[in-house]
């Protein structure tokens, strides 16, 4: 297919990287709601799975990666460290980019095993992440720039936000980064890690639809223009979560 | 002392109508060592049954095959997987010498609880299904469940039965010990391009293992069509035709399993055609495809806790659409993450769209619809006004529940109240 929809205001190209090794916990739903929302708002979302060995797509607008076990960490690491420079300009560049959990890890500068031993990252956010025996697992309330935002954390990896590293929300509810400085996640320029699954996007849709407003300005060069849709069952679900969680 | 203590546990228990669990807890506090000395010295052995999906119908295929054969079957019906489970239902059958009468015992473990009734008592036989992506908030990821049943193969002292195409479970027949036998169970290769609607991707990396090249000793399934199919061990030795009362694809492999694990158990003893009469006969069990008569219509009740189960329910049911309602709990043994919902593809509904949406988290039940275009006629949290609600405003037409586990627990209650049922987890006896 060449060529726009012809009602469409404009292509948008959704990279999700890894979708087989690290999407255990529904992180495809990040995908499918934003290649859906894209669509609700007049827009053409172009959905490109990445895949270790693959060339990595030209003209990405919005990258995303999720969670996996440590077998499918170790499986990516190496394509991960050979693509490391074309992510790192993409998001100097201000493409915008959300990492769930093993990937937002990954993101970071380091993570340092049990063993102690140091397993690199692409340094793209200046956080470090270190394993420890016990995992943190439970529903969250983040209060963030965009709301109220619920998820699902699942993580063995206690992260610590290097001086200076924005976090993506103050946990209400929920362990976040590490359990004792109540950070969740980190934000540099355009680019969004964050432990949380649920997936996160669904339910918080303000959120998605900040992700969709810089990767449509990005892709078309003109302002988002956001059509109608009827968040009402996300809002209800977000709301019941954040009224049981939070007193 | 400990079994007069659980026995009037039960039946304390059973009058207020409670859980299965209650009985057994109160025996393994007084007394630990009940397991071993109650289970030691079966004639045929103690078989564990685990794996993430189909534990409670192959438990149910086998015992159905073995009593058809004559034996005294011990095992645990109520689905109450768990060790304390084994014993709860263990205490209606042990005499107060504690010893049990029986010829075999075949036990519905979960994961974890196989390995610590293990510690109690070694299996002599166990049979591994498979290994899929389900509540890991307990088990964290699947390496660790895989690892978990390995483990209970290297305590397994006479026979291990695998299932050939899931790697997970495969690559074990390397862990067992010396002079155990390994057989396995799977598919004829002419259906194998349907395995991965039913199975985890297994992304580790490439170590040269293949699956072994199947024997005379191994059952494949060969189906016919959706509902007739027979189990193929090599070229020559046949069972079947036959028919489920189960729907689907899942439950042939099921049934597949049983035959395979019985024929390894029985030996010379195997008679094809008792083992074809007690597959055909068997109900499904609770929640899985049971259907119950709702004033006239069929109303099914499926069980669903992980997205393998999930799909293949409706890939199971969607030859036949019917009203839909959609219960989603998420209590500890519902899986307290909902994430997995997004594994699952619900576009099979599309045409007829949702009736209701149920449960702790009906809204984000409803919101995973709206992301595949299904519509929603109506979302109730209250399990039993949607019920009540769903029976009324669909009272001419026949009807399907999907639920998860304690969803399904509290509609059951309250269908069982409403139309008579027989006990929870028991089957109606003619």
């Amino acid at each position: 297919m060449s060529g726009s929809h012809p009602n469409s205001k404009g292509r948008i190209n959704v990279v999700h990287i890894y979708p087989r090794e690290m999407s255990i916990y529904g992180d495809l739903g990040n995908t499918r709601a934003l290649a859906s929302r894209l669509l609700w708002h007049g827009y053409e979302p172009v959905v490109h799975q990445h895949h270790p060995g693959n060339d990595f797509p030209a003209d990405a607008h919005l990258v995303l990666g999720g969670g996996g076990q440590d077998s499918g960490q170790a499986r990516v690491q190496d394509d991960l460290a050979h693509n490391a420079e074309v992510l790192r300009s993409l998001a100097a560049d201000g493409t915008a980019m959300l990492m769930i959990c093993g990937m937002y890890q990954l993101f970071g500068n380091a993570f340092i095993t049990v063993e102690g031993e140091r397993l690199p990252g692409i340094g793209i956010l200046d956080v470090t992440t270190q394993g420890n025996a016990k995992r943190m697992v439970g529903p969250v309330v983040l209060e963030t720039a965009y709301g109220d935002v619920v998820g699902y954390e699942n993580h063995s990896g206690s992260t610590q936000l290097a001086p200076g590293q924005r976090p993506f929300g103050t946990v209400k509810s929920g362990m976040g980064n590490n359990g004792s400085d109540k950070t969740e996640g980190a934000v540099t320029g355009n680019v969004f890690g964050s432990y949380l699954h649920g997936p996160l996007l669904p339910a918080n849709p303000w959120f998605a639809d900040a992700l969709i407003k810089l990767a449509v300005e990005r892709a078309v060069g003109e302002p988002f223009v956001p059509g109608r849709i009827d968040d009402e069952l996300a809002d209800q679900a977000r709301t019941r979560q954040v009224r049981r969680l939070v007193r | 002392m400990a079994v007069a203590a659980g026995k009037a546990a039960r039946v304390a228990s059973r009058l207020r109508g409670g859980g299965s669990a209650l009985p057994g807890l109160v025996v393994e506090r007084l007394d630990p060592r009940f397991l071993t000395h109650a289970l030691a010295d079966l004639p045929r052995g103690v078989v564990v049954v685990t794996g993430t999906n189909g534990k409670t119908t192959t438990t149910k295929m086998l015992v159905a095959i073995l009593r058809e054969h004559g034996l005294t079957v011990f095992t645990n019906p109520t689905g109450s997987n768990f060790t304390r489970g084994v014993i709860s239902s263990m205490l209606a059958e042990v005499p107060l010498s504690g010893r049990l009468k029986a010829d075999i015992a075949v036990l519905e473990l979960d994961e974890a609880h196989a390995l610590k009734f293990a510690s109690a008592v070694k299996p002599t036989h166990s049979l591994l299904l498979n290994v899929a992506r389900d509540q890991l908030d307990r088990f964290a990821e699947i390496d660790h469940t895989a690892k978990l049943l390995a483990e209970l193969a290297e305590q397994t002292t006479t026979g291990v039965v695998l299932n050939l195409n899931d790697s997970f479970v495969s690559r074990i027949a390397g862990r067992v010990r010396d002079g155990v036998k390994v057989i396995y169970f799977g598919v004829d290769p002419s259906i194998a391009d349907r395995l991965p609607e039913l199975q985890e991707a297994d992304v580790r990396f490439e170590d040269g293992f293949r699956p072994p090249m199947p024997t005379a000793a191994d059952g494949l399934l060969k189906p016919y069509d959706e509902r007739s199919f027979e189990v193929r061990f090599g070229s020559a030795d046949r069972v079947g035709p036959m028919v489920l009362k189960q729907r689907g694809l899942a439950a042939m492999i099921n049934a597949t399993a049983a035959i395979s694990t019985a024929k390894a158990l029985l030996g010379n003893d195997f008679r094809e055609i008792a083992g074809v009469a007690a597959l055909e006969r068997v109900e499904p069990p609770f929640g899985r495809g049971e259907v119950i008569d709702a004033d006239g219509q069929p109303l099914e009740l499926v069980l669903v806790k992980n997205p393998a189960g999930f799909t293949v329910a409706l890939g199971t049911y969607g030859n036949t659409p019917v009203t839909t309602m959609i219960a989603i709990n998420d209590n500890y043994a519902d899986g307290r993450d909902v994430s997995w919902l997004y594994d699952v593809g619900f576009e099979s509904l599309r045409d007829r769209g949702v009736a209701l949406t149920s449960g702790v988290r009906a809204f984000d039940m409803a919101l995973r619809l709206q992301y595949d275009d299904v519509a929603v006629a109506d979302v109730e949290l209250d399990l039993d006004l949607a019920l009540k609600r769903f029976l009324t405003a669909y009272k001419d037409e026949p009807k399907r529940i999907f639920c998860t586990y304690t969803a399904m627990m509290a509609l059951r209650r309250n269908l069982a109240a409403r139309y008579g049922l027989a006990n929870f987890g028991e089957d109606a006896q003619p």
